[in-house]
């Protein structure tokens, strides 16, 4: 489907430079239930990272964590540099440096596309109206939907509002972008359009972290892979490394459901 | 219940679609004997009715002739009466060289309520258009800086009925939505604070709130530090409005999904701008029916004042009916008072079905 033959470049990496995203021995419970258990993950900028694994896995879990959608209850979550707490002016700061794409894109329906857009960048960022558009139109042009600017959310295709919901995330000029399962909602034929705008993303080396099953754009643009099951880590390894080599049982069953 | 199933009107054949029609109805009127029977029972109530009613309405009533003699003797409705008694029936019992003065404020409330229905006028300065307008709105009803002063025990008719009404609910709307996310709130004082006020209010009949607020208040506040009676009486009307208001408000914030909330986290907007700029918009739009529905309560229930002796319009009505010169027309006092009730209730009611089909398809 995606062509492997694209060039992979590794991500230029300074070693005094702070890593993206780190999480150490990070723990998770929903009552008594433990729903991630010691999460050791860094994530350096320019990477991305494919995060997959059997449902009830915990991945969605543990990247909701990361821009707390999900409060973590143990360890540590550094984003560029600051520790998560319970700070909400400061939960509010790194949040708006972290973009976010749902697996039901959550676009406003009662704005326009060009409303749902500027939002943030007008009532976060304090930007100028006229300069929000300005920002919001080339987004929307880099999504291939510049036309739709004024119509509403329900009146697009599924891939057309994802597309919206990766331009909106875009529009905050974010750090890291997050992506929560963003083409399992869609029809088959609409996954190619959104895959190719994440794959555009990602060769302008954006730091992605994305929870799929697509493992042809895993393949295509994941410089690793993680493999979660019952709120673990098991796995974490390069795309051809983990595909052709998987180390572990749990890997290796969900790779032969998962590939056929 | 199979007589009552209408029968399928026969296709008409082409060049026969007048006659056709005429078949139509038939059918339907006459098509069962059920049919038939119900047919000619209410032909029976109509012929029965209606005229008589136009005869009292129109063709015997007194329509212009000034003098009271011209009622007394006419079988129909006293219309004169109302004309004659335009003045006490609007005004109530506010001083009559002072009658300008309410007569503007109605003018004024109903040019800016018409002003404030166009969506090109939806702007923070509408806010402080109408603030500035309710200062002016004090001033001419209650006088000083220049202007005879009229105490509230003196004002009555439509601009009492039309002040209760906007400040009432202009001021429970913003309440109601501040009770509403309270009790959905995840602080406990908050969230239980919301419950015990929505929920007593709601546990108590307006009139048993008016009574307290205009007749026991008196007896546990020292004089000096009473509001005056028609200030208590708003306060109760809106904090009565604003419990219905919040209960209606939170069903629209249950519509909500959570994706709403989690994506506008996800930008980073805090709390309030969350509320503002995503949430409530698709709240209120969800609920406008049911708000609809309660606020035209609101507007009716503002006649319950007369218990607490303020002069709304129905009061000023059974006031001007008491004129012993007059055969004291009832009806057609009831009614012009009603239409003056409909007129309001409708146009408000026009108002929130345009608000509904303005909004875009929701989720």
């Amino acid at each position: 489907m995606l062509s492997s033959a694209l060039k992979r470049v590794p991500p230029m990496r300074d070693p005094s430079d702070p890593p993206a995203i780190e999480m150490a021995g990070m723990n998770k419970w929903y009552g008594n239930f433990h729903v991630l258990k010691n999460i050791n993950l860094t994530v350096h900028r320019g990477e991305k990272l494919v995060i997959c694994g059997p449902s009830g896995s915990g991945k969605s879990t543990m990247i909701r964590c990361i821009n707390r959608l999900e409060e973590h209850q143990q360890g540590q979550i550094v984003v560029e540099g600051v520790e998560l707490s319970n700070d909400l002016k400061q939960i509010d700061v790194i949040r708006s440096d972290i973009g976010m794409v749902f697996q039901h894109f959550n676009l406003f329906p009662h704005l326009t596309i060009l409303e749902n857009l500027t939002l943030a960048p007008i009532w976060v960022r304090r930007m100028r109206r006229g300069q929000a558009e300005q920002t919001a139109m080339h987004y929307l042009e880099r999504v291939k939907i510049p036309d739709q600017a004024h119509t509403y959310p329900g009146q697009l295709s599924g891939g057309q509002q994802q597309r919206v919901a990766i331009a909106r995330a875009l529009c905050m000029s974010p750090k890291i972008i997050l992506f929560d399962e963003p083409t399992s909602a869609l029809d088959p034929e609409m996954v190619k359009e959104v895959l190719d705008t994440m794959v555009a993303l990602a060769e302008d080396g954006m730091t992605m972290l994305c929870v799929t099953h697509e493992m042809g754009f895993a393949r295509q643009v994941a410089d690793r892979v993680v493999f979660m099951d019952q709120g673990e880590i098991v796995e974490m390894n390069t795309p051809s490394e983990f595909f052709s080599h998987p180390r572990h049982q749990r890997s290796k069953l969900f790779l032969a459901q998962i590939l056929n | 219940m199979k007589a009552l199933s209408l029968p399928l009107p026969a296709e008409p054949m082409p060049g026969q679609i007048r006659f056709g029609a005429l078949r139509r109805s038939a059918m339907l009127l006459f098509g069962t004997p059920l049919n038939a029977v119900l047919t000619l029972l209410f032909g029976v109530l109509l012929v029965a009715t209606v005229p008589p009613m136009l005869r009292w309405l129109v063709i015997d009533a007194v329509l212009f002739d000034p003098s009271p003699r011209a009622c007394r003797v006419a079988a129909g409705a006293c219309w004169s009466f109302i004309y004659a008694k335009s003045g006490q029936l609007l005004f109530g019992i506010y001083p009559l060289d002072e009658r300008w003065r309410p007569a503007i404020v109605c003018l004024l409330i109903l040019a800016l309520l018409a002003w404030s229905v166009r969506p090109a006028s939806w702007a923070p300065r509408l806010a402080a258009l109408w603030m500035a307008a309710l200062v002016l709105i004090f001033w001419l009803m209650a006088g000083g800086f220049g202007l005879a002063e009229v105490p509230t025990s003196s004002w009555g008719g439509l601009p009492v009925t039309l002040i209760l009404t906007v400040v009432a609910i202009g001021v429970a709307f913003p309440v109601g939505i501040l009770l509403a996310l309270a009790r959905r709130s995840t602080m406990p004082a908050i969230r239980i604070g919301a419950v015990v006020l929505i929920e007593s209010v709601r546990g108590l009949p307006l009139l048993s709130i008016l009574f307290v607020a205009s007749i026991m208040m008196p007896l546990f506040l020292p004089e000096a530090l009473l509001p005056d009676k028609f200030v208590r009486a708003l306060v109760a009307l809106t904090i009565f409005a604003a419990a219905y208001l919040a209960e209606v408000i939170r069903g629209g914030l249950q519509a909500i999904p959570n994706g709403q909330y989690e994506a506008a986290a996800a930008l980073g907007l805090p709390f309030w701008r969350t509320q503002y700029l995503v949430i409530l918009p698709q709240a209120i739009q969800v609920a406008i029916p049911a708000l609809a529905n309660t606020i035209i309560v609101m507007i009716k229930n503002t006649s319950l004042v007369l218990v607490v002796g303020l002069f709304d319009l129905i009061s000023s009505g059974k006031a001007a009916l008491a004129d012993p010169d007059w055969p004291s027309p009832a009806a057609e006092t009831f009614l012009f008072i009603g239409a003056i009730f409909f007129a309001l209730s409708f146009s408000f009611a026009r108002f929130a079905d345009f608000l509904e089909r303005r909004g875009p398809t929701a989720h």
